[in-house]
């Protein structure tokens, strides 16, 4: 069904397509449309989902993990502190291979308090095992949240995935949305580690050095196996509902000279820095990254690339330039742009081409190039 | 693309008013997005919002620097705010009131949405609703269609006073 919806109603309208037997979770700005319209859904009986307000978002998400392990359908959603504040239960969550599903809303950490847009909340769980994936319309956002499931819960995967949407840009923001029917293409949860009263066994329990070690190769064999999982996975919405996705999507980018790479809304705003450019003479194309983790292997040798981090690690750089410099072995033109909801326009990001110089870093608006 | 900046001040609906100018365009057959731009908010300081209307996909995020027009819903933000700032030469302002003078330069129209919301008795917590009279009048400014604008009213909104406060505005708003 077509209408209009924000980022938010979005991914709370997926969720109800797929009918968590768990939510829990505790409200923040800007997440907290979501779980206001799952309260709604639940209250109004559209979604027949176990709906625990907890006191925290460690609470929120031990609460996902203490259901999950009994094999039941999980989901939460938060922002920023809110992700902070669970970062050990995060942990937790993926080690003890379990596929709930969290949308994080991206925000700025503080202090100075600050509530807009930025993708550091995210990237400090980045190392945790989890799947973690950018989106940047309302369309894509409840596109993507459907296929969160399926791949959390392949049995390839068992691992939980976290869905990125930018804080107030795509979160309030009201694009149209088709709304869809998913019929079979979640499968039923089979969790094959679930408690089982018949069969007891321990969970949680004191780990040596070997089992542990070996525990982390299985997450990290499993992250490979995703990729596989991921691609099945989108081609099969792709011919089930028509609309396609990758694990980067690429705009103008086979014959570019130059190309943008950039996550969320300003993967998308760049489309638009691409057609100003190709205008002009200049054969500029992007990249629009989805996956962060696992992080795609990306060709992009023959021309000069521009990357804009909303992020920084501080004393080592933009943490998709260093991905990118790691994985596809490249020296990018490395832009810092849009931290805490700072304003970048098509415009700008055009600008950024046209004076890149490959190999430096630009904080865009505060440094020249250092 | 059709460009629309909003202001007003927090708590009269400016947000509201620009998610049903874009639901109304949506039901136009256009594409729409309505961004709100969320400073540090409470009641009563001026806020603005964002609406684009095309008939392509929007890309585009960022707020609007150019609007081809801005919609006043309180004139006294205007003492504050220059809310003819970047409009597009040839660009349109609607103001909320029953005088333009403020205006210079560009072509503006006015008409009374405070006065219609409370001849209809639309008041909530205090304050008259705008958001949606203020549909009727850019129904009549040709940005969206009556009909479509009393569609998204409905799917908002249950109470018929709001359809009948639009269609007051329509009436009243001298092009």
């Amino acid at each position: 069904m077509l209408t209009i919806a924000t980022g938010n109603k979005a991914v709370a309208a997926a969720v109800k397509e797929l009918s968590p037997d768990v939510i829990a979770a505790y409200p923040i700005t800007p997440q907290t449309e979501i779980v206001e319209q799952i309260a709604e859904y639940v209250t109004s009986k559209e979604l027949d989902s176990r709906y625990i307000p907890v006191e925290s978002e460690h609470s929120a998400m031990a609460a996902c993990i203490g259901a999950s392990i009994t094999g039941a359908r999980t989901f939460t959603a938060t922002s920023s502190h809110g992700l902070l504040y669970m970062h050990e239960m995060v942990n937790w969550a993926a080690g003890a291979r379990l596929p709930i599903v969290m949308a994080n809303v991206n925000r700025a950490l503080g202090p100075g308090w600050n509530v807009w847009a930025e993708h550091t909340d995210a990237f400090q769980e980045r190392d945790t095992g989890w799947l973690q994936v950018y989106v940047s319309t309302v369309q894509e956002a409840y596109d993507t949240t459907l296929m969160a499931f399926r791949i959390a819960e392949h049995a390839d995967v068992l691992l939980p995935v976290m869905v990125n949407l930018d804080g107030f840009l795509l979160s309030h923001s009201m694009q149209s949305l088709d709304t869809l029917k998913p019929g079979d293409f979640v499968p039923p949860l089979h969790l094959p580690h679930a408690i089982d009263v018949a069969n007891p066994a321990g969970y949680g329990t004191l780990t040596g050095p070997e089992e542990h070690f070996k525990f982390r190769w299985e997450i990290e064999q499993s992250m490979r196996r995703s990729r596989k999982v991921i691609a099945e996975t989108e081609k099969d919405f792709a011919d089930r509902f028509g609309r396609s996705y990758s694990v980067a999507e690429e705009y103008r980018f086979e014959d570019a000279d130059v190309a943008v790479i950039a996550m969320g809304t300003l993967g998308k705003e760049a489309e638009v820095a691409v057609d100003l450019l190709r205008n002009e003479g200049v054969k500029a194309g992007s990249l629009r990254v989805r996956w962060l983790r696992p992080f795609p292997d990306l060709d992009l040798a023959g021309r000069d690339i521009v990357v804009i981090d909303r992020d920084y690690s501080f004393g080592s750089g933009g943490i998709i330039a260093h991905s990118l410099m790691a994985r596809s072995r490249i020296e990018p033109y490395s832009v810092i742009a849009g931290l805490g909801g700072q304003e970048v326009t098509y415009d700008d990001i055009a600008g950024f081409v046209r004076d890149r110089r490959p190999g430096s870093e630009l904080w865009f608006g505060v440094s020249g190039n250092v | 693309m059709y460009e629309i900046r909003i202001h007003s001040r927090g708590g009269q609906g400016g947000v509201t008013a620009a998610r049903l100018l874009a639901l109304a365009a949506f039901r136009d057959g256009k594409y729409a997005t309505a961004c709100p731009f969320y400073g540090a908010e409470r009641r009563g300081a001026p806020v603005v919002s964002y609406v684009r209307i095309d008939d392509q996909p929007i890309r585009i995020y960022s707020q609007i620097r150019n609007p081809d027009l801005v919609v006043v819903l309180d004139p006294s933000v205007m003492e504050v705010v220059d809310v003819l700032h970047g409009l597009k030469q040839g660009g349109k302002v609607l103001i909320n009131g029953t005088d333009t003078e403020k205006i210079h330069g560009v072509a503006a129209c006015a008409v009374d949405l405070t006065g219609i919301a409370l001849r209809e008795k639309l008041v909530v917590a205090g304050s008259p609703i705008l958001n949606t009279p203020v549909l009727g009048a850019l129904a009549k400014m040709g940005i969206i269609t009556v009909d479509s604008a009393k569609k998204a009213i409905r799917e908002m909104f249950s109470d018929e006073r709001n359809v009948r406060a639009a269609e007051a505005a329509f009436r009243e708003l001298v092009i």
